[in-house]
């Protein structure tokens, strides 16, 4: 790990916390189609409970490695899957940062999410950790890696929405 | 019918008939009514019923206990010092205290918390703190009998890996309770030793039995299920059928990927069959033969609550919950076999995007039982309507558009709440 001088990882706080509210903003915004432009060409798109993250287990809620896995999971939830409409508010926490080089940083970060169902019924939906790891450009941020650890093991109804 | 259940049929009669001889019409009040619930706790699940507790592979060591639900009644299954399983009701005999509070660990008795009464791995009485007081007042009466306050025990039984409990004598061997054409499926799917690779849990917005029935239900596969009919999962013409148990309790469905049937009948225009729907990256319908078939979806039902699954290389348990007349949890226990190779692993990960609480097939099973249930209150004694495959509950090898599975569903209910 680089040392990066204060000032500069002042400012790659800055642009991670920029980025990130971009991120959720467009999911809850419902511009879905955006999402999977947040992350590179090869990133890694986990989602997972705390249970099985804690014990090592592998299985994940929702998996995605790749541009395509991502926007399959959007062009589904468009066109192929059945589920009641509904939408996220997401709340996101302070960013730590873990590390943090040139090229990359990774950061921790509490999150929460209500989601309102069509007929205005409002529950806290999920909430837990990201551990996100960025790749930083000169002139831009995406994800390479996006692990959200939730909670609770259970979901209610269904996921349908990323986080 | 026994002593017990006649006594217990004369005391909570609920104010309930089912309407007719078969199982074609169901009254949509059995999603809903409170009494009906509490009788299905103690008719259905402390019943002749074998219910899932887990499987052997979560418990490998003594004292390995895992905490788990017959009903929504709190159970405990534990490896005794033997190597045997044993199972009681995770409540202590003294005032009720569940036992073992967290979802599982090891332990060597059973100790409530509480006042300390402890318990041997079988559900003995071994202790029972200042049971003779402190200097010489306190303590129980002279009358205490220890040996009257066991832990409810279940008989336990186990068969390829998997643990099932009953509180009933009256349960049959396992073998003879799902039969052995049943049988050689759990054996197809259980072909050598698993591991687990992780839990969901889906809560479900409906009565635990719309859910079953969403199991049972082979006609709505290929119909809700873009991802079964558009990438030919399950298409209503591929090879294929369902498996009754003799008393139609339990069920296999199951379907074969043959070759492309060009029959019309089975490309009627439905909304599942998106034909200009395509995946960018179709890894996750990746699919490796891998239990001597070209089986590419299976799904088998054990009565009341159980539901061993096989979809492409997607292995699971699922084992149902109620949680109250209008809400259920649906448990997965998502495996895989001991000596999967890293490749392997990672084609059943990419599966599991189909199925569990965000899964491309399986979400929309989260939803549809919620959506008869808010309608279930309209006119309880309304009633739904299954004509699909006849009456009765004959097996369809060759065809799922039946809806025998369910009404073999309703038989079981219906015979083990004697209604």
């Amino acid at each position: 790990m680089t040392i990066l001088p204060v000032t500069d990882q002042l400012l790659v706080r800055t642009r991670i916390e920029a980025f990130m509210a971009d991120y959720v903003h467009a999911i809850d915004a419902d511009r879905l189609e955006e999402w999977p432009n947040y992350f590179t060409e090869d990133a890694v798109y986990q989602v997972r409970t705390r249970e099985n993250h804690e014990c090592g287990l592998p299985l994940n809620v929702m998996s995605c490695s790749g541009h395509g896995m991502l926007r399959d999971r959007i062009s589904a939830l468009r066109t192929a899957n059945i589920y009641e409409p509904h939408v996220y508010c997401h709340l996101i926490g302070p960013f730590r940062i873990l590390d943090c080089n040139p090229g990359s940083a990774q950061t921790e970060s509490n999150f929460q999410v209500i989601r309102t169902m069509v007929d205005g019924a409002m529950s806290i939906f999920a909430c837990g950790r990201a551990f996100d790891t960025f790749a930083i450009g000169s002139d831009a941020l995406k994800l390479s890696e996006r692990i959200i650890v939730l909670d609770s093991r259970q979901i209610d109804t269904l996921l349908v929405i990323p986080l | 019918m026994t002593e017990v259940s006649r006594a217990d049929r004369a005391l909570r009669a609920p104010a309930f008939t089912w309407p007719r001889d078969d199982t074609m019409r169901v009254p949509y009040q059995v999603y809903t009514d409170p009494e009906l619930y509490a009788l299905e706790q103690q008719r259905l699940f402390r019943g002749p019923t074998w219910n899932f507790l887990c499987l052997e592979a979560e418990i490998p060591n003594s004292g390995d206990y895992k905490a788990t639900h017959v009903g929504d009644a709190p159970v405990v299954v534990v490896r005794k010092m033997d190597g045997g399983i044993s199972a009681v009701l995770n409540r202590c005999a003294h005032k009720g205290a569940v036992l073992c509070y967290k979802p599982r660990g090891n332990i060597q008795e059973f100790n409530c918390v509480y006042h300390n009464w402890v318990y041997n791995l079988e559900g003995k009485l071994q202790a029972v703190a200042f049971r003779r007081g402190v200097g010489g007042k306190g303590g129980v009466g002279a009358d205490f009998d220890q040996s009257q306050h066991n832990l409810e025990p279940l008989r336990v039984t186990t068969y390829r890996g998997l643990v099932f409990g009953t509180f009933s004598n009256l349960t049959p061997s396992f073998r003879d309770y799902l039969g052995d054409e049943l049988l050689k499926c759990v054996d197809r799917v259980f072909i050598k030793s698993v591991k687990v690779l992780g839990y969901h849990s889906q809560v479900l917005p409906n009565n635990w039995k719309l859910y079953a029935e969403n199991n049972k239900d082979s006609y709505h596969a290929s119909l809700l299920h873009v991802f079964h009919n558009t990438f030919g999962v399950v298409r209503a013409n591929m090879g294929g059928g369902i498996k009754l148990s003799a008393n139609g309790w339990h069920h296999l469905s199951y379907t074969e990927r043959t070759p492309p049937n060009d029959d019309a009948t089975g490309r009627e225009k439905v909304r599942s069959l998106k034909e200009e729907y395509s995946l960018e990256d179709p890894s996750v319908m990746e699919h490796r033969l891998e239990l001597g078939d070209r089986i590419t979806n299976s799904i088998q039902t054990v009565f009341p609550t159980l539901v061993i699954q096989q979809i492409l290389n997607a292995l699971a348990v699922r084992h149902l919950i109620p949680r109250g007349p209008e809400r259920s949890e649906l448990l997965w226990t998502v495996l895989g076999f001991a000596d999967d190779d890293e490749d392997l692993l990672k084609v059943r990960i990419r599966n599991n995007n189909l199925v569990g609480p965000a899964g491309f097939i399986s979400m929309e099973d989260g939803c549809v039982g919620g959506f008869v249930q808010r309608t279930a209150k309209v006119d309880p004694s309304a009633e739904t309507i299954m004509p699909m495959g006849g009456r009765g509950i004959e097996p369809s090898e060759g065809s799922r558009v039946t809806e025998a599975a369910v009404r073999g569903f309703w038989k079981g209910w219906r015979e083990c709440m004697w209604l």
